[in-house]
């Protein structure tokens, strides 16, 4: 079982990669009454009746583990939402790609905690492959907005390839600038 | 701190070179793969990849490749990582959490020397009890 809200939302936006996405949009919207996300992607899908199977912690497609018998990730999801008055809502269309939000009430005492916010963020931007992912994250607090909004092939261009650790540290820098300015933005 | 533009990691990075290119290159062709699967992330993985970025950070070491996989088939030691040296066995270290992270750091990448308690896979028995050696 995952620990915080970014752990669940690290695992879903990498079954968006492995979906062959060539753009994967993220949206993270905290406010004091509610924390939303939202993960939307071109890759593959999936049918209908997949998306009722990946509900199931025990079916896999065995495309990643010939011999494993679990797929933990999205009913982790499901478990840690309705358990702290969330929702999950996965729409997807074969060859079109799939859209998951989900929802959590932060003042429900089975709320996980939020977690490291630009360290998930580093983690989704540096996982390899040529795709884009943008990321919006806002935070409404005593009636006001701040956000911010990264690219990772924006990113990609400034500092070079992200693999190296020079490079992910100024990315990791950067995300931590942008969110020290969301909560702190005085 | 206030926060960077685009413009100013640009900056940074022409900075980063320049130094670069003063030091040696320690650290070039070394490689740090770290398990980001499902059970990777429920155990800690991200924590590990921060400590990884810090200590070779706090080290100098910006050449090391830092990259992520999915699960390499060890759940229940994770996170795991595996890690690539020149010259050394390839290892896939266990249960790295953030101190072990930068003891590989450290031992492993620094010193050529095996971080023997946290192997879970690669090279045999007796290799690991001589630290590599």
């Amino acid at each position: 079982m995952h620990a915080a809200v970014t752990d669940f939302l690290l695992d879903i936006i990498q079954n968006s990669i492995e979906a062959e996405a060539a753009v994967v949009t993220v949206v993270f919207n905290q406010t004091e009454t509610v924390l939303e996300c939202s993960i939307t992607d071109d890759g593959k899908g999936i049918t209908p009746e997949e998306l009722n199977q990946i509900q199931d912690p025990f079916y896999t497609d065995g495309s990643k583990h010939s011999a494993r018998k679990v797929g933990l990730g999205v009913p982790f999801l499901f478990q840690a939402a309705e358990a702290a008055e969330g929702k999950v809502t996965i729409h997807s269309e074969k060859g079109k790609g799939t859209e998951c939000r989900f929802s959590f009430n932060p003042k429900h005492i089975d709320c996980p905690p939020l977690g490291d916010i630009p360290g998930t963020f580093l983690a989704a931007i540096s996982y390899p492959g040529d795709h884009e992912l943008i990321i919006e994250r806002s935070l409404f607090r005593a009636g006001e907005k701040s956000s911010y909004e990264v690219s990772r092939l924006e990113l990609i261009e400034a500092v070079g390839s992200l693999s190296t650790a020079g490079s992910l540290n100024l990315v990791k820098l950067f995300l931590h600038s942008q969110e020290d300015s969301v909560m702190d933005p005085g | 701190m206030a926060k960077m533009t685009l413009e100013d990691l640009r900056n940074l990075r022409e900075q980063k070179k320049k130094d670069l290119q003063k030091r040696d290159t320690t650290g070039k062709n070394m490689q740090i793969v770290i398990g980001m699967g499902t059970c990777g992330i429920a155990a800690g993985a991200k924590k590990s990849l921060d400590a990884f970025l810090s200590e070779l950070d706090a080290q100098n070491l910006d050449n090391v490749a830092v990259t992520q996989t999915g699960c390499m088939g060890l759940c229940y030691v994770e996170p795991t990582v595996e890690v690539i040296v020149p010259g050394m066995p390839n290892v896939i270290y266990g249960q790295v959490d953030v101190e072990t992270a930068r003891k590989i750091v450290r031992e492993h990448i620094m010193r050529q020397r095996m971080v023997s308690d946290h192997v879970y896979d690669r090279p045999a028995a007796d290799i690991i009890q001589n630290g590599g050696k």
